[in-house]
Formats: C-alpha cells, sequence, structure tokens
C-alpha cells in the first residue's frame, strides 16, 4: 500500500502501468516492479527452488533472493530478473517463475509436504538405485520440479556490448563515502570513474530520513553528483562493479537500457566494462542479515532497512500493522519511521539484555499465514508466549559489510568481536582501499569521514598532492548489533528457519551437514546448496555459518566464510562476450580475388583466419567431380590458384643467411641469388614446427615462406631467436603476408601463360627450376618465383596487394584462353597428396624430420634449432614413418583410419599407423593417401588391414612411396 | 592482469603471448650433454613465490620480455626485455 507524503524518488504525476502474470499493476515513474507491486498491495511474488514455497520480497536491493521474475515476450524473455532493482516501465511484461497453474495455486506445493524427506543430500541418497533410472526418470523429474525461471530457447535478440575505461582512481558505491571519496579526489585534479549499481547516487540517503548539512541526504547527495559532474568525473550509475581482478583491473556491469521503456534498437541492453585503474575505494557499503526463527520466509517478511526504503524512496508499506524483531539498534529506527508515518507497529521484539525500555524482550518464535504474514508468536525472556497480529514483520539481524570485491584475489576476511561481524583483510586487494559501512563504519558521520580519508590515502599511494575536503554536517548513531542468531523453536513447534532462501537451505539442514561430517563451511556450502544461488547468499551466508559454528562447538573465526569470486552479481555472458557471436566470433581474412572467387560460386573454406575456395563448380558439379576436372586440368593444361594465404617474412640485413641457418635444418648461407630452396623448421624439442621455401632476392635480403596455419607461430619464433638466442645477428624482420598478391600458375601451359604477361623472357635459362627473380607485370614491379607444390612445371606470381584483384582476373582470361582455369583447395589437395608433399595435416607437431623421411636435411655441419633435441635415440628408430597408400580393393580410403597387419585384431594393441590425407588421385584412377606406419619405408610392397571405425570402412591397402605420380620429378622442371 | 611493456608502457594481459619459463633464454651449446638439453626442455622448478617468466607483446612492438611474477599473489614486479 502507498503510504500519502512518502515517497522521495517516485513521481506522482507520472503513472504507468506494466503486466505482472495476468494483472495490471498501477506504478508511478521511478519506482520498481517490487515497489510497484507492494504498492498496490501484492506481495507474493515467487515460488522457492525446491519446496515451492510462496515468497515475497526481502530486500529493496540487489541482493533479493525471492523475489525473482521474468521479463519480456518471446525470444526476448529474461528469466531471473530481481524485481528489487527492475524499474518499472509502461507496458513492460512481467511473470512468476517456477509456479504452476498460478502462482497462489502451485501443484508442486506438495514438495513442502514432503519437507522432511527432501532435507540436504536428499537427491545423493534416495535416487540411487536402479541406475539407470537417474538419468531417465529421476534427473528429468526434479529438473522439470526445481528450478527457477527458464530460458526462450531461441537465439538472443538483445544487443550486447562491451567496452574499457581506464582512470586514476575508481569509486565503487556512490554512497555517503563513495561520494566523499570521488569528491577528494576529484578536487586533486585526479582522473576518477564513480559507479553504482543503483539509477540514483547517494546509498542509503536515497532510502532514510536523514539531513545532511542542514538538508535531505538524497539533496545532499544530488548536488554532490553535480559537483562531481562539474569536476570532471565520469559517474557511472546502474553500473556494478562486479571483479576485482590482478593489476587493477575491475569487470563492471553496466545495465544501459533495462530502465527505458521503448528503446532506440542501437542502444545496448548490458554493457560490459573492464576498467583499469590505478587505485580504487571501495565504497559498497553493508546489507543486512536475516534472522534464523522458525518459518521466516514468508511473504510479508522483509529486512527492517528494505521497509525504510520502501516508505522512504517508495512511499510503501508492506502492510498496515508491521512489527519489528531485531537484534541490533536498525530495527528500533524502522519501527520509529513507521510511527512518524502513522503505521502501526504493534510489537517492537528485541532479544539483547540492553534492549530499549519500549522494546518487548524475547524472540518470534512462530509466524502464520500460507500465502502472506497474518501473525506472530513472540516467546519473551520471561518465557512467556503469545501470540501477534500483524501482515508484515521488519527483521534486522545487523548488518555485513559488503565486502566481496575485497576476496576476489584470494584473501579472507576477519571477524570483528566488537562489531560482531566479518571486516576486510587490510592490503587484500592491492591499490584498494575500504571506507565507510564496507569497511564497518555504520554511523553516516564516519562514512563520509573514511570516504575522504581513504581518497587521500590512494591519492598518496598515487603520489598525488591535496587538500581535505570540507566534511558535510551529519548526525547518526551507529547501529550496535549482536552475531547472528538461531531461534530455536518451542518444544512442539514445527522447527524450520530459512537461511538460504533462493536454494531453501534450513538452519536443520546445515546442523545435520555437521553431523554428518561436512564440517568444513565448504563442504557444508557444497552439501546443502547454501549461498550457491543467483543472489550467491548475500543475507544468509554469515547466519549459516554462525549455526555452522554452533554445531561444529568452534567459534565463528575459526569457522570462517566460504570463498567469494566474480562475479559480484549476476553478469549475463552475453555480456561478457558481447560482439563475439556469429561473425564476431574470430576475425575473417580475405584474400584480394575473393569477391571474385565468391562471385564464381566457389564456396569459401576457413582456413586459419583466411577464406579460401574450396572448388570452382562448373554446370551441376559436386565438389566431387570439380575437384578431379581441377586437378586433371592442372596436370593437362593449366591452372591458377590464389595462394596468398601463405606467410610471408621479409628479413633482411648482414646476419639474415645466417638466421636462417639457425632456424632451418638445412643451409641458406650456401643459396645464391634468384634461388628458392625447399626449408625445414624444428622446434627445440626435435620435431617439425613448419615447412616452406625461402628465396634469396639479394645478398642480405630473403623472403621465407610459411604455412597458412603457423605463419604467426613461426614470426614469433623468428624474433624470439633473433631477440634471445642470437643478439649477435644485424637482421631485420618484418611480414609482408598481406602486402604481396601472390598466384600459382601450374600446368604444361604454365610458361606459355606467363611469358605473355611478363616483360622480360621466361626460358629455362632465365627462370630454371626454383628461380626466383623480379619481373615486370603490366608495368608493375612483381616477383616470379618458378617453384611447383603439384608436380607440374609452375611458377607463383606476385604484385603489390593493391593490384591483386586485377591479376587474378587477369590470369584466369589467360589460362581460360590455353584450356585451363581456376583450381581450389581440394584440387591442390589432391595434386600435393599425389607428390606426396607434407602439410600440417602430417605434420601435426608430433612427428619429426626422420618420420617424414627428411632426416638428412639435418645439417651435419652446423647448429640449428632442435638439431640437439632431434638426435635422442627414442626418435631415429622404430617410428611410425610417412608411407604412400593405394586402395587394393578399389574401395575408399579415409582420413584418421587406422592400419593393421592383416590376420590380427584390429585393436589398439596392434595398431601400426593411420591415414592423414586420403583422395581419389585422377592421374591414377584409384583412391590413394598419405598416411603413417611403424617402419613403413621397410615396408613398400606389403598389404595392410585399414580399418575406420567411425565411417564402418574395413579394406585393404598397399604401401607404396610417398611420391606417387612422376617420382623423377621431370614434370616440374622440365 | 596488465604488464608495462618497457617499450609501450602499461597494457592488458590480452595483447601478450605467453611462452613459458625464461629457462628458455639460457640454451645450451649445441656440443652440451644430454643432461643439459633435457634440463632445457623439460625440467622446471614450480615455486610458491617469484619465477621468472617470458612474454611477448605480440599486439603490439613485439618484443619479448622477462616477467618477474609472484606466483601465489601473481603480482608483478619487472618486466625487462628478454636477453
Amino acid at each position: 500500500m502507498r503510504v500519502p507524503g512518502y515517497g522521495l524518488m517516485i513521481d506522482r504525476d507520472a503513472p504507468l502501468k506494466f503486466r505482472f502474470d495476468d494483472t495490471w499493476v498501477n506504478g508511478f515513474e521511478g519506482d520498481t516492479v517490487a515497489s510497484a507491486l507492494l504498492g498496490s498491495g501484492i506481495r507474493l511474488m515467487g515460488r522457492s527452488f525446491k519446496y515451492h514455497r510462496p515468497r515475497g520480497p526481502l530486500t529493496a536491493d540487489s541482493a533479493e533472493p525471492n523475489a525473482l521474475i521474468t521479463t519480456h515476450d518471446g525470444a526476448r524473455r529474461i528469466p531471473n530478473i530481481r524485481a528489487t532493482v527492475q524499474p518499472a516501465l509502461h507496458g513492460l511484461r512481467t511473470r512468476s517463475q517456477n509456479a504452476w497453474p498460478s502462482l497462489a495455486i502451485d501443484a508442486l506445493e506438495v514438495n513442502d509436504l514432503a519437507a522432511p524427506f527432501l532435507g540436504a543430500g536428499f537427491y545423493y541418497k534416495t535416487f540411487m538405485w536402479p541406475k539407470a533410472a537417474w538419468e531417465k526418470l529421476y534427473e528429468p523429474a526434479i529438473r522439470r520440479a526445481a528450478g527457477l525461471g527458464a530460458l526462450s530457447g531461441e537465439a538472443d535478440p538483445w544487443r550486447q556490448e562491451k567496452a574499457f575505461a581506464h582512470c586514476d582512481l575508481l569509486v565503487v558505491g556512490g554512497g555517503p563515502a563513495g561520494l566523499m571519496a570521488a569528491l577528494q579526489a576529484a578536487e586533486a585534479g585526479t582522473d576518477v570513474i564513480l559507479a553504482d549499481e543503483d539509477e540514483i547516487l547517494g546509498g542509503r540517503l536515497t532510502r532514510e530520513a536523514e539531513q545532511i548539512d542542514g538538508r535531505p541526504g538524497h539533496v545532499w547527495a544530488a548536488e554532490t553528483v553535480t559537483r562531481l559532474t562539474a569536476l570532471g568525473v565520469r559517474i557511472m550509475p546502474r553500473t556494478t562493479v562486479t571483479g576485482a581482478y590482478d593489476g587493477g583491473t575491475y569487470g563492471a556491469l553496466e545495465r544501459v537500457s533495462h530502465h527505458i521503456a521503448d528503446p532506440h534498437p542501437d542502444l545496448p541492453h548490458d554493457c560490459f566494462w573492464r576498467i583499469a585503474a590505478r587505485a580504487c575505494v571501495l565504497a559498497s557499503g553493508a546489507l543486512e542479515r536475516h534472522i534464523a526463527f522458525p518459518m521466516n520466509d514468508r511473504p510479508g517478511i522483509l529486512l527492517a532497512s528494505a521497509v525504510r526504503a520502501y516508505l522512504h524512496r517508495w512511499g510503501v508499506a508492506p502492510g498496515r500493522r508491521i512489527a519489528v524483531f531485531t537484534t541490533c539498534d536498525d530495527g528500533h529506527r524502522t519501527a520509529a519511521d513507521l510511527r512518524a508515518a502513522g503505521i502501526e507497529v504493534p510489537a517492537v521484539i528485541d532479544p539483547r539484555a540492553d534492549a530499549p525500555d519500549d522494546a518487548i524482550r524475547g524472540e518470534v518464535v512462530a509466524t502464520r499465514g500460507r500465502l502472506g504474514l497474518k501473525r506472530i508468536e513472540i516467546r519473551t525472556s520471561g518465557g512467556g508466549r503469545r501470540w501477534v497480529d500483524c501482515d508484515a514483520l521488519a527483521v534486522s539481524g545487523g548488518w555485513n559489510p559488503t565486502l566481496h570485491l575485497t576476496c576476489h584475489l584470494g584473501a579472507r576476511p576477519v571477524w570483528d568481536e566488537n562489531l560482531a561481524t566479518f571486516l576486510p583483510k587490510a592490503g587484500a586487494v592491492p591499490g584498494m582501499t575500504v571506507a565507510g559501512a564496507a569497511a564497518g563504519l555504520f554511523s553516516t558521520t564516519q562514512t563520509l569521514e573514511s570516504g575522504a580519508a581513504k581518497a587521500r590515502q590512494a591519492l598518496d599511494g598515487l603520489g598525488r598532492r591535496h587538500q581535505p575536503v570540507t566534511l558535510p554536517d551529519a548526525r547518526s548513531e551507529a547501529a550496535r548489533q549482536i552475531a547472528p542468531l538461531d531461534v530455536r523453536a518451542p518444544k512442539g513447534v514445527r522447527h524450520r528457519a530459512w537461511l538460504d532462501f533462493q536454494n531453501d537451505v534450513t538452519t536443520k539442514d546445515v546442523r545435520q551437514a555437521a553431523q554428518e561430517n561436512f564440517a568444513s563451511v565448504e563442504h557444508m556450502k557444497r552439501y546443502t546448496t547454501q549461498g550457491m544461488a543467483t543472489d550467491q547468499g548475500k543475507t544468509s551466508n554469515v547466519a549459516a555459518l554462525a549455526v555452522l559454528a554452533d554445531a561444529t562447538g568452534r567459534g565463528i573465526p575459526e569457522t570462517g566464510t566460504t570463498t567469494f569470486r566474480p562475479p559480484f552479481s549476476p553478469v549475463p555472458i552475453s555480456a561478457m562476450g558481447a560482439g563475439a557471436e556469429g561473425a564476431g566470433f574470430a576475425p575473417e581474412r580475405f584474400t584480394t580475388s575473393d569477391p571474385a572467387m565468391r562471385k564464381a560460386g566457389a564456396p569459401m573454406i576457413e582456413t586459419g583466419l583466411w577464406y579460401r575456395p574450396g572448388w570452382f563448380p562448373q554446370g551441376s558439379e559436386d565438389w566431387r567431380a570439380a575437384c578431379t576436372r581441377e586437378a586433371a586440368m592442372v596436370r593437362a593444361t593449366v591452372g591458377v590458384a590464389d595462394v596468398s594465404t601463405l606467410g610471408k617474412i621479409d628479413i633482411q640485413g648482414p646476419g639474415a643467411a645466417a638466421l636462417l641457418d639457425f632456424v632451418y635444418t638445412n643451409t641458406f648461407s650456401t643459396l645464391k641469388q634468384g634461388r628458392v630452396r625447399y626449408g625445414l623448421m624444428l622446434r627445440e624439442d626435435g620435431h617439425v614446427m613448419d615447412d616452406g621455401t625461402t628465396a634469396r632476392l639479394g645478398p642480405e635480403h630473403f623472403v621465407m615462406t610459411t604455412t597458412t596455419a603457423a605463419a604467426g607461430q613461426v614470426m614469433r619464433h623468428l624474433e624470439f631467436v633473433t631477440q634471445c638466442l642470437r643478439p649477435d645477428l644485424d637482421v631485420a624482420l618484418i611480414s609482408t603476408t598481406e602486402q604481396w598478391a601472390q598466384f600459382s600458375v601450374a600446368g604444361p601451359h604454365a610458361r606459355t601463360l606467363i611469358q605473355s604477361l611478363v616483360a622480360e623472357p621466361v626460358t629455362d635459362e632465365t627462370f630454371p627450376f626454383m628461380a626466383c627473380g623480379a619481373v615486370t607485370v603490366a608495368g608493375i614491379a612483381g616477383r616470379l618465383f618458378r617453384i611447383s607444390f603439384s608436380g607440374e612445371h609452375a611458377y607463383e606470381i606476385a604484385v603489390p596487394s593493391r593490384y591483386g584483384a586485377h591479376l587474378w582476373r587477369d590470369l584466369l582470361a589467360r589460362a581460360e584462353a590455353l584450356g585451363g582455369g581456376p583450381y581450389g583447395m581440394e584440387a591442390l589437395n589432391v595434386l600435393r597428396i599425389e607428390k606426396g608433399f607434407v602439410t600440417h595435416s602430417e605434420i601435426t607437431g608430433r612427428v619429426t624430420a626422420f618420420d617424414i623421411g627428411m632426416d638428412r636435411m639435418i645439417s651435419a655441419k652446423k647448429d640449428c634449432i632442435g638439431k640437439a633435441a632431434s638426435r635422442r635415440p627414442a626418435l631415429l628408430a622404430h617410428r611410425e614413418e610417412l608411407v604412400g597408400l593405394r586402395s587394393a580393393s578399389g574401395a575408399q580410403i579415409t582420413a584418421g583410419a587406422h592400419l593393421y597387419n592383416q590376420g590380427t585384431r584390429p585393436d589398439a594393441e596392434n595398431d601400426q599407423g593411420y591415414v592423414t590425407s586420403p583422395c581419389y588421385s585422377p592421374a591414377l584412377g584409384t583412391y590413394i593417401a598419405l598416411g603413417f606406419l611403424r617402419d613403413g619405408r621397410a615396408r613398400m610392397g606389403e598389404t595392410v588391414r585399414m580399418v575406420d571405425r567411425v565411417r564402418g570402412q574395413d579394406t585393404l591397402v598397399e604401401i607404396v612411396a610417398p611420391v606417387q605420380v612422376d617420382p623423377e620429378g621431370g614434370r616440374a622442371r622440365g | 592482469m596488465r604488464l608495462t611493456c618497457p617499450l609501450c608502457g602499461d597494457r592488458d594481459r590480452r595483447e601478450f603471448y605467453y611462452m613459458g619459463h625464461a629457462t628458455y633464454l639460457d640454451r645450451p651449446a649445441a656440443d652440451a650433454p644430454a643432461e643439459a638439453w633435457d634440463a632445457y626442455l623439460h625440467l622446471r622448478e614450480n615455486p610458491c613465490g617469484p619465477t621468472h617468466d617470458l612474454w611477448q607483446h605480440e599486439a603490439g612492438c613485439g618484443a619479448w620480455l622477462r616477467v618477474t611474477r609472484d606466483t601465489a599473489t601473481h603480482e608483478i614486479t619487472a618486466v625487462e626485455l628478454a636477453r
């Protein structure tokens, strides 16, 4: 119900309507969904996770365990939204969760009757057998019964964003401490970010009747925000700092458009920030504790601070007769505020020996009211018991500093006996100081003072000069409190006192865990699921460990807390990974011929980050037909392919040749200018890293080619070698992969085509096999390499990338005039398999030079990376060696199939090797492959059995030399 | 996590590539005994406290860095050019 004359932050002239289940609810601009529902007299907002107990809001903030709702419809549906922080929006669709057929009549409320059997560890103990029933019967049934809101099951249409920010000082929390910290730092000229999870800064000042500097606290807060903005402070409202990470990095979730009824389509829903801050003042305030008393979970039972917040900020009272149960001075403040607002307070119950005179010394030991509180039973310190009618109960079990962020780097909080609460450990996060209630300073005066003082401490750390700011005048006493209370029910009264509302954990569960020897706080947590729901036990963890401490006979400090980890409050994965869905998942790299290839209908295949054409279909050709035609075309006439994706590293300087000698197994210092050589590169552990050709363009100028996949790795390797291992070499490296467009021209007519294009004469004398040199291509300075990856007479021609698209078109026209055309990755693969050339299908990282038959390429005359390790005896005998395979039956050979000797059982024990690269060879008219076979080089001509368990292939293959077409190499040289 | 590249300044961890322990800087001579190579390739201390890492500022200047890092606290106490 609404309270006339109250409501600091609602605009009674701006009414709005939204839907909750089948009801239209009236509210005002400034309301949350929870405040509007309470204002309309609706207290029942959800059902609990396990027992389906009716629940209403407990808090007025982000710690809320109960009032979880689903907002929006269809694919935009968002489950588990806390009604206590979701702004009420005109026209918003909201729904209750975990109830069927309706919130008031929930069929699964029957679970609550079975509660005695559903305690901690119930799943583990009950559903033991039959084993098969777990997956088929028990788990699906449990999943249906338990749970919170459901996702839509459709692709998420919400636009999300992520961003980075930098500052000298990050202030977490915009209450009195945070505002003063920001002011002190901003006055000193520091670059400050002030983040607060609320829409309006001020913290409790927006929720209390309190004067600062002679005006209402929220007015002082708003004026201070204006002042901070003028000083250049970046104010980030609706932004929760969710995690503290190494090196002064903080994660933060900004709810960008949750408060807008009809947001612009370009506006993201959330933005996940990574904030790099040189220093941080944590002014995150404190969270009120609940009290564990019998049946403490009914709708209408709220935290005392939440009752004050609803009254002052939103002009709402959760009932007409509100009793107060408190173990902290703050409860009395709630009673006084309610009475001042004309609300009846039938009883204030305080068990403390020094409770104020007008309070009843005693405890609440029972409650009634299935869908909402109706009455409570009080047991006085004298032992007398009586019932009091009330429709709401404000509870205060004291305050816990919101110290979660101080624990994110592994520190544990420290129990303070005087304050009866945990305090943050000093120096827990480097660069972070803690101010205000988060540091256990609970009066507004202390809070303002400590905010400024902690900011000065941070400024000292940053080496900034400062003048103390004037402290505003505030009066408030720090509330005294006692350790969490566990109220035991009188004999004959069913004792169920909830701790974790969201996961339905009671004091009985914690005691049972202790009894079954889950006595460590971390074990108790996992056994009972205490604090493991979306609220992470913010209102219940300390009370739970107090119960555990009591049950095990240890003190609270000895029992300790569980570990607080990021995020502080739920962060949508879609915000953390914003921009990484679909095409945003990885960068895309395109060659200069890419548009023309797509236009020709070539399916583009990802290779690393690059896209390369699979094949160029003609008419109704499938991939097999196109691939076979293209491979045959290269061997018969001429084919053109884009090979720009191969890594190109330009190496220059007096030390260039020595560097190549050191990173390649073979020698490059002897390579003549104008010549190209194949090189093999090892890792230091003796296994093959990469291979490729390197051309010598000048006495001190080389261009290294790497495979497409390993280009980055090889560049990194060369930079490591030149900086760290061979700093004596005077050499410079740069990647030129994207600066040159390079095309392969292969086939018997390749020279005719090239000669028609370049100005210089191209003959066996000017450009013999493995030659390279500068050429002029239509007036453009280019490079020509006579190298072959197909076994045919072939060239690679390179021009600066800006001419690539044009040259591709020109090459195609000339090839087609000679009866040739383009070929794709599939045909390129067939051609190289026929010639026994390896790719990363063979050099997988666990293969040596010996394995691929190139051990002799490791020069005996010089040292090189990987040489020492490659000499290890185990790497030089009884290895799986590279072989060619040919189908003996005409049946297909498949990649990943394993090889076995005939007559042995095809199992792991008898495994002889495997297939790496299979294809149909148009040149040989059968299925062939490359593969690895134990001692394979000595087994030419043998027939072995190939078994592919995935595809169900079982056939015989013949072992042949890896080079199956033109073994003498005459076609490439001629 | 952040690293201060001696050439580029304070940068986010995402700009760097991690290689492993700084042992890789002390490559044995080509004719060193097998034990020296074994130690270089395979044997590493696993300290609780300061250790030396090799990182490359891959998305920056490309420099290889020797980083002194505390394995217990993740504190970075020194970043210098690897040599």
